[in-house]
């Protein structure tokens, strides 16, 4: 399966990607299938033709920047990274392994990867650092960071949320990937996370509600982001856990079971993925 | 010190214009010159440190020097798992200044006491912990903190300490200052302590015990060279902080010494107790009820001198 070729469309590419990070985590024994499956509509929009990045120069000061902030997803961002050439696919096979930087959750020393992300709620309060340090700069470029439900459970979010409103951070756009499970139950349960747009409306945010998993949604949503719109972008994404694979689909047990071969084989035949 | 750090972080600002200070809700007018000057450049962040301290790592991985400023205890422990992830983890050069340090307001009862923080923060890779001993020392820490461009956290006092230094002694991070000579006992004072050590040493020194000061204002990374000499030619090593035993910078030197191998029995470590402290009063009534007086610690050293000599003969 070759990731790096550019001919794919967004709707492809998800696919690949998906088929790519079931692989990861039977190869590597490791858990968040079902976290990474969720958000990879919006993992593949981004990279495909939402971010301004160059990997033969990842620090590029220009670059739009993207925090994965659920970062115990993972994998979604390391194929995306190998298909946007920051990785290779022979670094994608020692993901979790003894040497390998390709960590179960992200290293800051990655290629990039900009932020260490694993403990949830850290990534907003650190993409308004770097959304306020473009405008004291300067500088044009865009920061979006990738959320879950779950993680709407840490203050720090909430902290972020209104110092991201207070600070008109316009070039700052924010997604929840939101598939209604968080590690142990329903998110609107564990914390009564429900009405979440509402939430974020009330904080000052310009909310788009999308389907997460429809590819026009999730570009049209990033559209006005630093593009005169002096608030930042909340996408509530409407997502399923586990989506693109019938039996994984909605079932939270997949928030830490491991793919078996036979799996992996029916999850691509569902995919369309060789 | 806190009015000391205001005034170089203003004159910093305006040499780098990377420095960004970052605000918790505190030091209502003392950053007025700052923000007349750079209004882009100050930001009060409300009190929510653990966004503030994730804000800081976010400017300093674009490309700026922030400095995060509030009441220590909350710029802290609040915020650790911030400290340790956003700004250790990738050495990011943020600088988290702690005001209020140790004792320093000890009339405002244990939460905002802060007798862990050098403890906690020293155990965090790539930190460097860093303990002014008045507001000379406070303004050379910043500069020479923005200099190093590495994660470091200076514990400040309060406002009004005199100034012990009367002239800017050779400050560098990792590096002792040594304020008086002597032969026999070594004080090694840790941040605000500076002041009754060396009235401790005048005291030692009315009874015949010749004294040195050293003003060991960083804990993370030791002074190695010194401390090594202080182990070789003295009697007595002391190690005087306003933090708790636990972990302080005795417990640094406790270890060191367990490393390198020297005669861990010639330490006195001197600090506060593993307690919450209630109904303390002022500063200088916490000291005195912890027996960090001046008085109390001449004497402490002098029966241990007079025991050793004893147990000796």
């Amino acid at each position: 399966m070759d990731l790096s070729s550019s001919n794919l469309n967004s709707v492809a590419l998800a696919a690949r990607l998906r088929a790519k990070a079931i692989e990861m985590s039977h190869a590597a024994g490791a858990a968040h299938l079902a976290s990474s499956l969720s958000c990879m509509d919006m993992v593949a929009v981004l990279y495909h033709s939402v971010l301004k990045i160059d990997p033969a120069n990842a620090k590029w000061e220009g670059r739009d920047r993207f925090i994965l902030s659920k970062g115990h997803a993972a994998t979604a961002l390391y194929a995306a990274l190998a298909y946007r050439g920051f990785l290779t696919e022979a670094d994608l096979g020692t993901y979790g392994k003894a040497g390998s930087l390709l960590e179960e959750h992200p290293s800051p020393r990655l290629p990039g990867v900009e932020a260490a992300t694993g403990s949830l709620g850290h990534g907003l309060p650190f993409g308004c650092g770097i959304a306020l340090a473009a405008r004291i700069k300067g500088q044009s470029y865009r920061t979006f960071v990738l959320m879950s439900d779950g993680e709407c459970n840490e203050g720090s979010v909430w902290e972020a949320s209104l110092f991201a409103a207070a600070n008109r951070l316009g070039n700052l756009c924010a997604f929840v990937d939101f598939n209604k499970w968080q590690a142990t139950g329903r998110s609107k349960e564990v914390l009564a996370l429900d009405p979440l747009a509402d939430k974020f409306r009330s904080f000052g945010w310009n909310v788009c509600e999308i389907d997460g998993h429809d590819h026009l949604q999730i570009a049209q949503a990033v559209q006005t982001v630093a593009m005169g719109e002096a608030r930042p972008t909340m996408v509530v994404a409407h997502t399923v856990k586990g989506k693109g694979v019938s039996f994984m689909e909605d079932d939270n047990n997949w928030h830490y079971r491991i793919p078996t071969l036979e799996e992996i084989r029916l999850a691509k035949v569902e995919l369309g993925v060789p | 010190m806190r009015n000391a750090f205001a005034k170089v972080v203003t004159e910093l600002a305006d040499m780098h214009p990377e420095l960004v200070l970052l605000a918790g809700d505190i030091g209502n007018r003392l950053f007025d010159r700052l923000k007349e000057k750079h209004p882009d450049r100050f930001l009060n962040c409300g009190v929510a440190e653990a966004n503030m301290t994730g804000v800081a790592a976010g400017l300093a991985v674009s490309g700026l020097r922030p400095i995060t400023y509030t009441i220590t205890p909350f710029n802290t422990v609040r915020c650790l798992e911030q400290i340790r992830l956003d700004i250790c983890y990738p050495d990011l050069p943020v600088i988290v200044v702690g005001t209020g340090s140790g004792l320093s307001y000890a009339n405002l009862g244990a939460t905002h006491h802060s007798m862990e923080d050098i403890a906690i923060l020293r155990t965090l890779p790539n930190m460097h912990v860093v303990c002014p001993a008045d507001p000379t020392e406070a303004r050379l820490a910043v500069t020479d903190a923005v200099r190093l461009a590495r994660p470091t956290y200076i514990r400040l006092g309060k406002k009004g300490e005199p100034n012990v230094h009367t002239s800017d002694p050779d400050f560098r991070i990792g590096r002792g200052i040594i304020m008086r000579d002597g032969s026999t006992v070594a004080i090694l004072s840790v941040g605000n302590m500076l002041e009754p050590a060396l009235q401790s040493a005048d005291q030692l020194q009315d009874e015949g015990v010749s004294t040195k000061v050293v003003s060991l204002h960083t804990v993370k990374p030791l002074d190695d060279a010194l401390l090594t000499s202080l182990f070789t030619k003295f009697e007595l090593v002391v190690v005087l902080e306003e933090h708790g035993l636990i972990g302080g910078a005795g417990s640094a030197v406790l270890e060191w010494g367990n490393i390198q191998g020297v005669d861990l029995r010639k330490l006195i470590r001197i600090g506060g107790p593993d307690r919450f402290l209630s109904a303390c009063g002022d500063q200088q009534e916490a000291r005195e009820l912890l027996g960090l007086s001046s008085a109390q610690i001449s004497r402490r050293i002098l029966d241990r001198l007079n025991g050793r000599h004893a147990s000796g003969t």
